[in-house]
């Protein structure tokens, strides 16, 4: 049930609802609770809703922290 | 920093989604022999009593409503088989993904009574709550939900109180919710840490990590590494949401009984769309097969292996209990990652 994936908002298509998108997959969702949600925003989606905003500062740090995981694994993986 | 550690510590997931995410990942074959993890009541078509399969089916097959309902539900038995059977046998039962697809197929098939089975926790509640409200609206007076939502803060003040758990992997969307500062009575009250963790398989070691950590020093708190979601606060909007439609209840859990102001009761004026005050049912009670060990399973005091009927009568295309069938199921994690 806590199955939710992130998706990029982008269009408000009517009051409390928005057009969301990952990877060219395209679906609509209802904004009433995320109505901070902005354009170009990446938004959790469960059953059809928008849950919460991803917190773009946290989710770099995230990316930041893999790509160091990456390269460091990397110098270990022998050729 | 466990070398100096003489004590062993159990750690207790209570997340479906966590349940899946660990047995996926083979987390658990990393840990030394001094930490153990155990499955809790995270999932919530495994804490959902048979008696609410009963009442589905009866709304359906003696006062000819159409059922609607989350996928993972069809194929939990009742006491005289499962929706799908329900269904193969001519009973409408719709399956969806979202509870607003309710409003469009109750405004499709009226006056036909429509029922929503509202399972779900803290994530999938306020969904539902927007759904009533919009319902309300647009006046679909058809529409009906048989209600048997559950909150975790409770059950997990049961559970703390558990000695031989250590901690908690607090749930990640349930927590983006309700908010990390909203579980400060695990410290407070029972000295245990616990730790929000995300889903990916390194989440769920580093939130281990600070788990261990905090207990070796002995300083428990509540710690949030799933700040991408999880805010402190939580969804104000959300849970505006959900006190609008509905308040606390007593509900029963399979594993733990009746625990008070667990479940949740629509407020006027949504108690129209309450399905037990509009269609009242008396029905036996359902009791669980008593070989299937999914109670005890579910608070963590036995692991599917240890249930006699477990991999061999008791198997995902034919289950006995809800802990094999539902996607989330701790049954259903060990069956197919092979439990530890």
């Amino acid at each position: 049930m806590c199955l939710a994936i992130p998706m990029k908002l982008v269009e408000i298509t009517g009051p409390g609802v928005g057009k969301v998108d990952a990877g060219g997959v395209r679906a609509d969702v209802s904004l009433a609770m995320a109505p901070h949600a902005v354009i170009d925003d990446y938004l959790i989606i469960h059953a059809g809703f928008a849950i919460e905003v991803l917190d773009k500062e946290e989710a770099m740090i995230r990316l930041d922290l893999f790509k160091e995981l990456a390269e460091a694994t990397r110098d270990e993986v022998p050729d | 920093m466990l070398r100096d550690y003489a004590g062993t510590m159990k750690f207790m997931e209570v997340c479906g989604t966590h349940t899946m995410a660990i047995h996926s990942s083979g987390v658990k074959s990393l840990l030394n022999k001094q930490i153990s993890l155990v499955s809790g009541p995270g999932c919530p078509v495994c804490v959902t009593e048979k008696l609410f399969i009963d009442q589905a089916m009866f709304l359906a097959e003696q006062l000819g409503v159409c059922l609607i309902t989350f996928g993972d539900l069809i194929r939990v038995p009742g006491s005289r088989g499962s929706l799908a059977d329900l269904r193969s046998r001519g009973g409408l039962v719709k399956v969806v993904y979202s509870p607003m697809d309710s409003i469009e197929i109750a405004l499709a098939l009226a006056p036909q009574p429509v029922v929503f089975l509202g399972i779900g926790f803290e994530t999938t509640i306020p969904t539902v709550a927007v759904t009533v409200k919009t319902a309300f609206e647009r006046k679909v007076g058809n529409l009906f939900i048989l209600p048997a939502f559950k909150t975790i803060h409770e059950p997990l003040k049961i559970l703390a109180s558990n000695k031989d758990l250590t901690g908690f992997l607090l749930p990640g969307h349930v927590s983006a919710i309700i908010g990390v500062d909203s579980y400060g009575y695990l410290v407070d009250d029972f000295k245990k840490p616990g730790v929000v963790a995300g889903f990916d398989g390194l989440d769920i070691l580093y939130a281990l990590r600070s788990l261990v950590k905090m207990t070796v020093s002995g300083k428990p708190g509540i710690e949030n590494n799933y700040k991408t979601v999880v805010r402190s606060e939580g969804n104000i909007f959300a849970r505006k949401l959900i006190d609008e439609v509905f308040e606390p209840a007593d509900a029963s859990w399979r594993g733990l009984g009746l625990i008070t102001g667990s479940g949740l009761a629509f407020k006027a004026p949504y108690d129209t769309f309450d399905a037990l005050k509009r269609f009242p049912m008396q029905l036996p009670d359902a009791p669980d097969d008593p070989r299937c060990k999914c109670a005890l399973i579910l608070t963590g005091t036995l692991t599917p292996n240890q249930c006699g009927l477990f991999g061999r009568e008791c198997v995902p295309e034919n289950p006995v209990g809800p802990c094999m069938v539902s996607s989330e199921g701790t049954c259903a994690a060990y069956y197919k990652y092979g439990g530890t």
